[in-house]
């Protein structure tokens, strides 16, 4: 504020040469700005305008019916809209307690040298592409799930009264779990490193009093550094649930690729973002199924901009909190 | 007397309840290394995987012979040289426009209520779903024109790659002392010059480093690409045809039937994989070396 009107005293007194420099320059940068906020209209206009043929056809049915038949040319969302949840659902139940645990070692226990190369490497995970987790969860992840990890899970769970319809059926290797667990891979160092971040902002003399009463690292951390940055945490959390609510190329490789709706978390599924990038080769230019996949990319926008707006404004009211 | 018969169960109560948070401790200690050690264990796994099953293909031929069919002992020339325009194309016409757009955020932006719609949605686009972009761009630069093309893969990471650079513009600004800019503002510099010659120098390190990152993001997107540069099989580095992709031909040969293509789609996540960690630990390094100055 103060610079703004220095410089703008300052060109003043630069005179006429520079007049029109300062004007023409923010008028750019300002129209840059513009340009991102069109961006973004864009991409929800345009969805919502290619998806019109979709919502017209099959109105509020397109949201309540679980239907995909290319055949009939029958179209709704409901089927993508539970698999996209459900994978979301579990890679967060699954990444919240690892991210903590990973930020809550890489702040508290883990000595100077280690933490540095420790943190790098998490952010080098983060890094990895994600069509490179979805090769990765098919050519070594699939195996071990119908292996190992579903038959054990059908032996054990399969017949425990409440749960048996979550953990029956076939086990291809492929579905909604594995998808979770793949999803929870490339969310954890997200969620991570906004923990250790939130959790190294809080000034040390908190923890160091908490320190001198005789607390251990656990309560320290369960009764003073968590309620402190409990906001930003959810805020994280919820940037993770955001960044996995889109993924498309990690899932498109183990989700299974079918469009209904069962219980068992071992049946083949879809979520929006893979129904999509299977779909969309096949779907003519102006058909009802092309303006179906736009409508679902118009709810897909929808649900992950709402998440990703929760998670900005939790995440700054956790920052303004702090100062 | 009583005092001591009072205290004595006092102190064995302390000392199991010190006992016992002494054991919540180690055991939250375990548990937080266990969850270190799988995340670790994870990246690791993917790194051998792609060196153990990337490696035998990676030969001089791969490298020099464009794709093929299958059995016909083709190599990655035209995605490598594909992936190369498309991401070098974005990212130049992109960091201007988002750099320009940070400027605005930090020097300009004070305050008012249009930047911080603008912060706001810059930072909803750099989560928001890629694959939606990639659709994006088909209705508005594929469907019209009539065919899939490298402008339009160039375009939908343009899109990918101006939240980035927004991002670290903004955050490396806030970094340079405002007395800089009043010292230059003093000595009669108009407020342009001001940013541009003072403060963007001064903080070009923590720039280049976010130019590197959106690099780094945009080269291993595959889902934007799907829908408009689509991937190209023959030889082309005409924009204005379907254009090849590393990560375009990975999806297309990790789930095929052919033993060699699966082995090229190896060889590709590794090149790909490989030029991503390098370029992430390079920008990274550079941000410390600013960080330490």
């Amino acid at each position: 504020m103060s610079t703004h009107a220095s410089g703008g005293a300052a060109s003043a007194a630069a005179g006429a040469r520079a007049g029109w420099g300062d004007p023409a320059f923010a008028g750019l940068a300002r129209l840059c700005g513009l340009l991102v906020l069109l961006l973004m209209g864009g991409i929800i206009a345009v969805m919502l305008y290619g998806g019109r043929l979709a919502f017209s056809t099959f109105g509020i049915g397109f949201l309540t019916r679980s239907v995909w038949n290319p055949v009939l040319e029958h179209y709704a969302a409901l089927a993508p809209v539970y698999g996209t949840l459900v994978t979301s659902a579990i890679g967060v139940v699954i990444a919240v307690p690892l991210a903590f645990g990973v930020a809550f070692f890489l702040t508290e226990m883990a000595p100077g040298w280690l933490s540095g190369p420790l943190g790098t490497a998490v952010e080098l995970l983060a890094a990895v592409p994600s069509i490179i987790f979805g090769m990765w969860g098919f050519f070594v992840i699939v195996p071990i799930m119908a292996r190992d990890v579903q038959p054990a899970l059908i032996h054990s769970l399969g017949h425990v009264p409440l749960l048996h319809p979550f953990f029956s059926g076939a086990p291809f290797g492929t579905g909604l779990l594995t998808g979770g667990l793949i999803l929870a891979v490339m969310i954890t160092p997200f969620i991570a490193a906004v923990m250790r971040d939130v959790f190294n902002a809080m000034p040390p003399v908190f923890k160091e009093s908490a320190y001198g009463l005789g607390s251990t690292r656990w309560d320290v951390m369960r009764k003073v550094v968590l309620p402190w940055s409990r906001t930003a945490v959810i805020g994280g959390i919820m940037l993770g649930l955001g960044r996995a609510l889109g993924e498309t190329m990690a899932i498109t490789f183990v989700i299974g690729n079918s469009n209904r709706i069962s219980p068992s978390l071992f049946s083949p599924g879809n979520t929006i973002a893979s129904l999509i990038a299977l779909e969309f080769p096949e779907s003519a230019a102006g058909s009802l199924k092309l303006s179906s996949l736009l409508a679902l990319g118009f709810i897909l926008m929808v649900i992950s901009l709402i998440t990703l707006a929760c998670s900005r404004l939790l995440l700054r009211t956790g920052q303004t909190v702090r100062r | 007397m009583s005092a001591t018969t009072l205290s004595l169960p006092a102190r064995t109560r302390s000392t199991t309840l010190l006992r016992r948070r002494r054991l919540i401790d180690h055991l939250a200690t375990v548990l937080c290394g266990l969850a270190t050690l799988i995340v670790l264990a994870v990246l690791v796994s993917i790194l051998w995987t792609l060196l153990a099953d990337g490696l035998p293909g990676l030969r001089w031929r791969t490298l020099t012979h464009v794709t093929a069919p299958p059995g016909a002992g083709g190599g990655l020339l035209n995605p490598i040289i594909g992936s190369l325009i498309q991401v070098v194309l974005a990212t130049a016409i992109g960091t201007p426009v988002g750099m320009l757009a940070g400027i605005y955020l930090a020097e300009y932006g004070a305050g008012s209520a249009f930047a911080g719609a603008v912060r706001f949605v810059s930072d909803m686009l750099l989560s928001a779903p890629s694959i939606l972009v990639g659709l994006f761009v088909y209705l508005i630069l594929v469907e019209p024109v009539g065919h899939f093309s490298g402008y339009a893969g160039v375009a939908a990471l343009v899109v990918l790659v101006i939240p980035i650079v927004v991002r670290t513009t903004e955050d490396m600004l806030r970094l340079v002392p405002i007395s800089m800019r009043e010292a230059a503002a003093a000595l009669g510099c108009p407020h342009w010059k001001v940013v541009l010659l003072i403060c963007v120098r001064a903080a070009r390190a923590g720039l280049l480093t976010g130019v590197l990152l959106a690099l780094a993001r945009i080269s291993g997107e595959t889902a934007p690409l799907l829908f408009t540069s689509l991937g190209n099989l023959n030889w082309s580095v005409s924009l204005n045809q379907p254009m090849a992709s590393l990560p375009v031909t990975i999806y297309q040969y990790a789930g095929s039937a052919y033993g060699d293509w699966v082995q090229l789609a190896w060889t590709a996540a590794l090149l790909i994989t490989a030029g991503v960690l390098l370029i992430n630990i390079v920008a990274r390094v550079g941000l410390a070396r600013q960080d330490s100055r």
